[in-house]
């Protein structure tokens, strides 16, 4: 039993000489992976779950519409609104001059491919969903994705 | 106390961590992993005025899913709930004309989905979700893998083979999903 009796007091220190290159690793990976977003969105954005997740083939043609209630209800009122860029619009009717300026960012050949992801609000009724879709079918806009998230329970 | 000229003096490395944790933090903060994942769906083309009527169907080949303001679901006129979408789809999809009431073949099967305005958008996404997963599933059954496998499919990493058994899924199974104008009760 000598063996295991206590010989000396002073326990051996752990060296953390190495955790500054760990933590660098960690950094670097999420540095690389940030994309800081460019648009402030400020409406309510809980995306629905799904599992028949697809991922987009080409993010450049994708141009991104938000629908949800907006987060600032006072200045806003409570409805659900549709974001474009920075910007909340009022009516609809605005999509389709907001689809073909996207467009014009488009090389040529490219310009019939656009893909619009529609980021909408779980929460949101269809009632705005299908006037906006009627404005992407007007604007010939037709290929749309409807962003999710994984759902990992089902 | 002599010092020893020959020698540089060290940095002193033991403050490197709390600048590296500083930094991590604040991209841990402010790092939002792009979602760049989704349900695609081709919307119609847009409505011509004097359009011919589109062909009519028959009436065993459409497959009618109806959701009220409620969110309750009317499938085929009777309802049902939302588990047993996928089942009920499957079943209508792959039918090759055997059940005089379910679809004549695959290709000619149409899904109708037809929602209310004061529907919510997490119900229809799970009711598309569910309509898709039918024809996904029975498509990685053609092809003689898993669901898992054939939602990771990529066709830049696919095998020749593996590519050529897609298409075919593809084209046996064409995601034939129909949307209605929606009718405006809970708006």
């Amino acid at each position: 039993m000598a063996k295991f009796g206590r010989k000396n007091k002073t326990e051996p220190a752990i060296s953390t000489a190495s955790l500054p290159d760990i933590v660098f690793m960690l950094l670097f990976f999420f540095m690389v992976t940030t994309v800081l977003r460019e648009t402030d969105i400020k409406l309510e954005q809980r995306l629905p779950k799904a599992t028949q997740l697809q991922k987009i083939e080409k993010k450049s043609l994708v141009s991104y519409i938000y629908v949800g209630k907006p987060k600032n209800s006072q200045t806003y009122g409570a409805d659900p609104k549709v974001q474009l860029n920075d910007a909340i619009i009022t009516s609809v009717d605005l999509i389709p001059d907001f689809i073909s300026k996207e467009r014009a960012k488009l090389t040529e050949a490219e310009r019939d491919q656009i893909t619009i992801s529609l980021k909408v609000d779980s929460e949101t009724k269809m009632g705005i969903l299908t006037d906006v879709k009627l404005q992407l079918r007007e604007a010939d806009a037709r290929k749309v994705n409807y962003a999710t998230v994984k759902d990992s329970k089902r | 106390m002599a010092i020893d000229k020959n020698k540089t003096p060290e940095v002193n490395a033991g403050s490197m961590a709390d600048i590296a944790f500083l930094l991590l933090i604040f991209f841990l903060v402010t790092t939002t992993i792009a979602s760049d994942k989704g349900l695609p769906v081709l919307l119609p083309p847009k409505k011509e005025k004097d359009a011919l009527d589109q062909i009519k169907l028959k009436d065993r080949d459409v497959f009618k899913v109806l959701v009220n303001s409620k969110n309750q679901l009317l499938v085929e006129d009777e309802p049902l709930s939302v588990k047993e979408l996928r089942r009920k789809a499957k079943e209508f999809i792959s039918n090759n004309g055997k059940n005089p009431e379910l679809s004549t073949s695959p290709d000619k099967a149409v899904i109708s989905v037809k929602t209310d305005r004061g529907t919510k958008y997490s119900i229809y996404i799970y009711v598309l979700d569910e309509l898709k997963a039918a024809y996904n599933e029975l498509r990685a059954e053609q092809m003689g893998i898993g669901i898992e496998e054939y939602l990771n499919y990529d066709k830049k990493k696919a095998s020749k083979d593996l590519q050529e058994k897609y298409e075919a899924a593809k084209k046996a199974f064409p995601i034939q999903i129909s949307e209605a104008e929606p009718t405006n009760v809970g708006g």
